[in-house]
This record gives structure tokens, sequence and C-alpha cells, in this order.
């Protein structure tokens, strides 16, 4: 029995798994990052168009501050994410992109003097202070009131997953790869650690550790068309809930990018619009101010996605061999700023389908892209039900995100959380509530069960094929757990997947039974991980019956503050259940210090809760009373909604801007 | 009436091993695949993977060219094989592991140890003794151009095609190769890292480093990323032919 001991074990090297490695590893504590791929290569460095942080430096930027960047996530949240968060994250977003400047990311800067720039497809001359020259500087993304989203042409993941590896190679985090997890340890309501299986050889290591984080990422590949990287398995949400102690929160808030390449998936940043790039129909019709007269291109992802699919179903897609798509314009844009600031959109375009699009249009349909669902985190991390089990990064539902994620906060969220939960997991590694009791009984009970799973689907006779349940699952999620959604379609959705999953405990791994390298195998138990995931996603987007940012349900198209202000909790605590066992977490009115109201796109159909009244009144009130007594943005805020003590007290500290601060 | 087009059929060629098992031995397994349009050999082998031969392994992650994961011999060149579109290739096609890379099995290979290997030896990060992490305050400036000009040599993803492609490695199994060499460059360019010129010429001033270099320049050639890499090494070694002169 191999066991390998470390204070930490991070699960995933991705940007938030790499960031809580150093910071954690920074305080003194051992690490060891559990990875399938090696760290550069993971789906973090397909983020393209860039990480939101309110430096303000750029013309369009000015104003900006946590304040406008709080109230753009919370409105692009639909009023889902929890406002706490909300705040702590766009508090730490400039002191996370200052980090990375520090560490190597040549982010792109600020040029003084007068440049062009296309919006609203007129090209204007924005004029650069000399003060803010050199400076990092930003472009503008959807959904958000000020140009905050700061970038390296368009590989800006690519970039800071490379500073944040070569800094964790600085650092001497320990990193072993292709290694997957495969199940928690647990005993008692305590995670002790996790089984992981060497996808090289197939051995079983189990890693005992004071504290566990989940740094998977997403679960996009749920779906059969995704813009996601195909290790977005959902397997580390998985594990968790295959726990049936930790819970899972608001699995059904699915994100679709209105642009990827049709018909491989493969994501063109919004970078493109907000650049100036116009989605136009099959008659070359610009069809977005008609739907949004005010933000057009640039509305809320999950806006824009719905508003391409209803155009679409009039008859205006484009037709093809893959279904209707529409097309993506950034000839506007020209040459020269596309093959500085659009590049590897350039470089998709040429290799996938064979167009420059410099000249030629690109064919785009809105796709599966982010998961705001995840691991039901308290603001530290942890997890709400399972002490010692941490999550962050988008395999977390921490969660900032609510029901739409804005573009740009994600890789921001990455490395914002990354630091946050690493300060709270040294905490509770320093304190002696860390103290493992733990037997090595228990560990091989737990290190024996994965082996007879792995054992029994390589021993099966006259099973099910791992393949056929997976590729239907994936076209069931595509087609009936989509952009819109209905009762009949879901229901259907979750009685067959409900079926899928009961024919997946009879998986056989046909030929292909080698116990080291086997790619079959592999395949099979995640199909079966997968299975349950969906249920979760479906099951959920069943039994909420309103309309909320990404979750559309055009038989409830209210947003129903009433009944469904709350976040959505899946589980699954006996293994014999086929369905997972939903409860539900309300998302208090009368703490928020944003109440809900409208986000301004389409008809307001709003099912207004009277606490919400209540509440507003109350801030006004409290607003008016202090801005009369001379009270800056700080003390308004803080008498509003007090978050900063829940800060680590390093990251506590107020943020220079230009002119503010300073 | 639709017009009814007919698909090629591919033959796909792969040489096979798996080093762990004592009984294999490698050798070449052709596999018959009904082209789609726009298919690419991600899709060509996933398809090959799920229909005849569930054990063959590949390593795709991002299958977008950004990763740098899939690379491999198509038809004898080194390739990110996501990036291939079967259309632009013969129907017969044969496809191999990237050679001078520790293999895992079939088309699968190890570059996790080599890239954290290469990262230690040039110390791919910033070295700043006085470095102080002052993240509430106004970031240091950069010319613009300056940071256009770091971001074109970071773009490198690390996928070993210049290190298939390279003569030199052949030859000197210890030679850095032209990732090593560009990162050395990036550094060197960027005002954050405080080496000394002397400090580079320690990493890369003798004949595993720049010097060794027979410029033969089929690191340029394969670079699925374009990048500048026959300028950086010549840039590279008037540098640290000025250092060892100026010493």
């Amino acid at each position: 029995m191999k066991i390998i001991y470390t204070d930490v074990l991070v699960i995933g090297g991705g940007l938030a798994g790499l960031r809580v490695a150093t910071g954690v590893k920074e305080r003194g504590h051992d690490v060891v990052v559990l990875s399938l791929v090696p760290p550069k290569r993971s789906h973090s460095a397909a983020a393209q168009g860039g990480m939101q942080a309110s430096l303000a430096n750029c013309k369009m930027g000015e104003g900006d501050n946590e304040d406008v960047h709080f109230s753009d996530t919370i409105k692009g949240s639909d009023w889902g994410a929890d406002q706490e968060v909300a705040r702590m994250f766009v508090h730490c977003a400039p002191k996370a992109i200052r980090e990375l400047a520090i560490w190597g990311v040549p982010w792109s800067r600020v040029h003084r003097g007068e440049h062009t720039s296309v919006i609203n497809a007129q090209k204007v001359t924005i004029s650069e202070s000399e003060e803010a020259h050199g400076l990092i500087t930003a472009r503008d993304f959807g959904g958000t009131k000020k140009w905050r989203t700061c970038y390296t042409s368009d590989g800006t993941g690519h970039s800071m997953l490379y500073a944040m590896d070569n800094k964790a190679k600085e650092e001497k985090v320990e990193i072993h790869e292709r290694l997957e997890a495969i199940s928690l340890i647990h005993e008692n309501g305590r995670c002790s650690g996790a089984i992981a299986r060497n996808l090289m050889n197939g051995e079983l290591v189990a890693y005992v550790a004071k504290a566990t984080t989940i740094a998977t990422g997403g679960y996009g590949r749920l779906y059969s068309v995704s813009t996601n990287a195909i290790i977005c398995q959902g397997i580390g949400q998985a594990i968790a809930l295959e726990t049936g102690v930790a819970t899972l929160g608001n699995m059904e808030a699915i994100q679709f990018h209105p642009t990827a390449i049709v018909p491989v998936g493969i994501l063109t940043t919004e970078g493109c619009r907000g650049d100036g790039g116009l989605l136009l129909d099959k008659d070359g019709y610009r069809f977005m101010p008609d739907y949004e007269p005010e933000k057009k291109e640039l509305a809320s992802r999950d806006v824009v996605s719905r508003r391409m699919t209803e155009h679409i179903r009039k008859g205006k897609g484009v037709k093809s061999r893959y279904g209707d798509h529409l097309w993506l314009d950034i000839t506007i844009l020209g040459r020269e700023h596309i093959e500085k600031n659009l590049r590897e959109v350039k470089e998709i375009c040429e290799s996938f389908l064979g167009i420059d699009p410099a000249v030629d249009w690109i064919p785009v349909r809105p796709t599966q892209h982010y998961s705001m669902g995840g691991i039901r985190t308290k603001y530290t991390g942890e997890s709400q039900t399972l002490k010692g089990l941490y999550s962050c990064g988008e395999a977390a539902c921490w969660d900032m995100h609510g029901f739409n994620r804005l573009g740009g906060n994600s890789v921001s969220e990455t490395v914002v959380a990354g630091m946050l939960v690493a300060e709270y997991i040294a905490d509770f590694c320093d304190s002696d509530e860390s103290a493992l009791n733990i037997d090595t009984h228990t560990i091989a009970t737990f290190l024996k069960a994965e082996k007879d799973k792995m054992e029994a689907l390589l021993t099966k006779e006259n099973g099910e094929d791992a393949y056929v349940l997976r590729r239907r699952m994936e076209s069931i999620m595509m087609e009936k757990v989509g952009i819109f959604r209905n009762g009949e379609d879901l229901q259907a959705a979750v009685d067959e997947l409900e079926e899928l999953y009961k024919r997946s405990k009879n998986i056989e791994v046909f030929r292909s039974k080698s116990r080291g390298a086997n790619p079959a195998l592999v395949n099979a138990y995640r199909t079966q991980k997968m299975l349950k995931l969906a249920l979760t996603v479906a099951y959920g987007a069943l039994l909420r019956t309103e309309s909320r940012g990404a979750h559309s349900r055009e038989d409830f198209p209210e947003r129903d503050d009433k009944n469904w202000l709350k976040r959505t909790i899946t589980s699954w605590p006996d293994e014999n259940q086929t369905i997972p066992t939903v409860s539900y977490e309300e998302i208090p009115i009368e703490k928020m210090e944003f109440p809900p109201g409208f986000r301004g796109y389409g008809k307001d159909l709003t099912v207004v809760n009277p606490e919400t009244t209540k509440r507003q009144g109350v801030v006004d009130a409290l607003t008016e009373k202090l801005v009369r007594e001379g009270a800056n943005r700080f003390e308004i805020q803080n008498a509003l909604m007090p978050y900063i003590d829940k800060l680590p007290k390093k990251y506590q500290g107020t943020n220079e801007r230009l002119g503010e601060n300073v | 009436m639709s017009e009814v087009k007919k698909e090629r059929i591919l033959k796909i060629s792969i040489l096979r091993f798996d080093p762990t098992d004592p009984k294999d031995f490698p050798h070449i397994v052709t596999y018959e695949v009904e082209e789609a349009d726009g298919m690419t050999l991600f899709i060509a082998l996933n398809e090959i993977r799920e229909h005849h031969d569930n054990s063959l392994m590949f390593d795709f992650v991002c299958r977008a060219g950004i990763c740098g994961s899939c690379s491999m011999l198509v038809n004898g060149q080194p390739k990110l094989a996501c990036r291939v579109l079967t259309s632009k290739l013969d129907a017969n096609i044969s496809l191999a592991p990237l050679p001078l890379f520790k293999l895992i099995r079939d088309l699968s290979i190890y570059t996790g140890e080599w890239m954290r290997g290469l990262s230690e030896r040039v110390e791919s990060w910033i070295h700043d003794k006085e470095e102080e992490l002052a993240f509430d305050k106004l970031e240091q400036r950069m010319e613009p151009a300056l940071a256009d000009e770091i971001y074109e040599l970071d773009r490198c993803v690390e996928c070993g095609c210049c290190v298939a492609g390279c003569g030199t490695i052949q030859m000197k199994p210890n030679f850095l190769g032209a990732v090593g060499l560009n990162k050395v460059a990036r550094y060197h360019l960027d005002p954050r890292d405080k080496r000394s010129d002397e400090e580079y010429y320690e990493i890369v001033g003798d004949e595993d480093g720049v010097f060794g270099c027979m410029t033969l320049l089929g690191c340029e050639d394969v670079c699925p990323k374009d990048l500048p890499l026959q300028s950086k090494i010549a840039y590279l070694r008037r540098m640290m032919i000025q250092t060892a002169a100026k010493n």
C-alpha cells in the first residue's frame, strides 16, 4: 500500500490549484499537487480575452473602482451571487493582477496619446493620458460599465498560467503529474486526503493530508459540444459528491458562450466583440441592436446567447450541414489589430476553418462554456459540510457568479480565490483543529474499494459499453438541458439520465484489459461519475421553476425572487439512490448591499420579493445619511455590508489607482 | 435531390508500443476511417479509439492548438495533431510518437518531466532579490512595445516540436534546444528579471547552450506558434560573445 503524507493536497494544476499551492507553501506547509497533465497544459491556458480587475488606467476605464466592478458582477449574476464573496473578490482582483505582473505576466500596456478603436461599428479616436503610460491597459467585455478586462493579446490565460507554473517551480512546489484523484478519503465528516490513480501505470496511491483542495475546473464535457478542454469532465465535483457528505451548489447554472466556431466548438474570445466585432445573420444584417438597443453585442453572455438562438429560430441562421449558425464579423477591426490583439483567434480560424478573419466572417453559435455551479463552499473555500475539504476556481460554487458569470471574471476568480483560500487553509493547518486522527486501516479500506471497482470494470461480462452511455448522456444534455429549457424536456432528460446511470453500474471494459495505462478503463470509471453529475444538473434545472441568468425556462420566464432567491444544493448521501438529494439555501435579501433589481435586458419579468423593497429603502436611507455626513465610498460600503474583516489581514489594504489613494 | 458526396477512406498507420508490457514490441497498425467534413486528427483518432481499438493511447487536452499536448510525427513531421485537417493530407497517413521523449504508450509521451527539467535548468522565472510584493500599489510601468515583444516570446507552448525537429539534439542529447534558448531570450528581454549577462552566460554560454546550435534551424520550420527562433538564437549568440569578450 503506497501512502504519501503531506500537509495540503491540491487536486488540479491549473491557475487556481497552483495559486493555492504556492500560497500554502509560502506559509510553510508541505504541499503536493496532483494534475492530469503537466500544469502548463491545463485548461486555464485556453482563457483568451482577459482578466477583470478595476485598475482604471486606460481612458475608457476611468472612474472604475471596486464598487463598479461589484455592481456589474452582481447584476451579471442575476442576483444569485453571494454578495460578500463578490466584494472580497473585487477588492482583491487588483492585488492579484499586480502580483502576477511582478511574477512576469507581460500585460498589455497603455500607450500615451491618440489611438483608434471601434465602438458600435464606428471608428473613434481615444486619447490616453501621459500619466497612464506604461500601466496595465484593459479592453471592453460584455456586461461591464467600464473597460476593465486586462489582457496579453488574446493569450491571457496562457501567460498567466505560465507565470504561475514558473512561480510554483521557483518555490519548488511538488507536482505529481498524470495522477487522477478518483475518490476522497473521509470519516465522520472529516476529509483526510484522496485515492489517486497513476494514469501512466495504473498504480493506486493514497494521499493523506490535513487539507484537501479540489481545483479541477468545470464540467463542460457533460455536453457534446463545449469550448472546454476534453479533460474538463467534472471528476473533481463528482468525487466530492460521492462522499455523500460534501454538497454541490447551483449545478444547473451552465453558461453558453455566444461565439464558438462551428462545428468543433472552439472558442473565439469575447474580446472579438469587446474590440468592436459584430454579430450578423444570414443576410449580413446586424441583429443585436434590435434585441438589445443599449448593450447590443456587449450584453451579458447569457443574454447574447439567448438572442442568437431566438434569431436562429426565426429562420435567420445560416444553414450548414452541422446545423444553423450566425456570423461573427471582425473584419472591421483591421488586419493590424487582429494580428496583434486577436492572434489566437486568427490561428484558430486559419487552422480549423481555413479562413482569414481579417477578410472572412467567422461561423459561430452559442456553445457550452462555463460551469457556475460546483462544490459548495463557505467564503473560506471550505466545504460547508465536509471538514478539511476545500475547493476554489471553476470547480467551486464559492459563489461570486450566481447564475451567470461575466466574461473576464473567471481567470480573475482563479487567482483571487487561490490566494485567499491558500491563507485560510494555511490558518487551518496552523491550528490544532487540523490534527488528523486516521488509522491506516481506514486508508486501506478506501484504497481497496477503488481497486475492487477497477477489477469489476475489467472483469465484468456482457456489460454495457461506456462510450455508448456517454455519447447518449452528452446529447441529452445538449438537446434537453441547453440554453432554453422546459419542464417536459427536462423531465425526459432526468428520466433517461437516471436510466443511463443505472446501466452504468454494469459497464464492462471491452477488449482493452490492461491494468496499466488504459484509456478505455479511464473512460469507464469517468462515465459512471459523469452520469451522477449530469443528473445533478438536469434535476436541479427541472426543479427550478423560474428563469435566472443562464438558467432560462420557457415555461417559467419570470425571475421569481419571491420563491427562488436561493441556491440549489445537491448531494448523494446513499450509494444506492439513483437521483440526487436536493435542498435549498436561502440568499438573504436583508443582508444585501445591492438588493435585487432589473438587469436592463429585454422586458422586466421579475416577481419582486417584498423584502427587496424594504431592503432598498434601508440601503437608500443609510447611503443618503452617510453622504450627507461626508462619508467616503469605503465608509458607506462598510455600513451597508461589512466584509473586510473576513479577508486575511495581508489582503485588507486599500488599492491604489491613478488619482485615488496614491 | 441532394448530392451524395463520396467521402475518402483514410488509412491511418500508427506506430504502437506499450513499454510496460514485456510481450509487446513496436509495431505499426493501420486503421481505416471514413473522412468527414472538417475532420482533424483529433477527431480521426477518437473515432479509431471508440470504434476500432479502445486501447489506443494519445494525448489531447485543449484540441484547439493552445496547450501543446498533442505533438506527434504526422507523415514524419512534428506537428500539433489537433490542428491538422485530414483534408490537407493524402489518404495514407502515418503517425508516430514524438521522438526523443519518454514514451508512455502508443502516441502518448511524457513531456512533463522534460518541461520541469527545462524550467529548472534555465530558471524560467523572474529573478529579483529586491522583489517586494507591493500588490496594493500602482504596478511598475513598462513600455507598451516591450510588453508586446516579451509576449511574442512568451507564446511558446512547450510542445516539443522544435526539439523533435532539431539536428543538434540528435547528436548532443544535453543540448538545450530552441525552446530553452527562446526562454532565455524572453527573460533577458524582461526588465523585471535582474539577472546579469554573466548569469545568463552561465546558463547558455557553452556547447550545450547557444554555441552548440549547428544552425540547421529545423526548429523554426516546425514551430507551430511561428516563434522567431532563428533571430532569437542569433541574438543570444551575439550577446554571449559580447559577454565573453567583456570578461
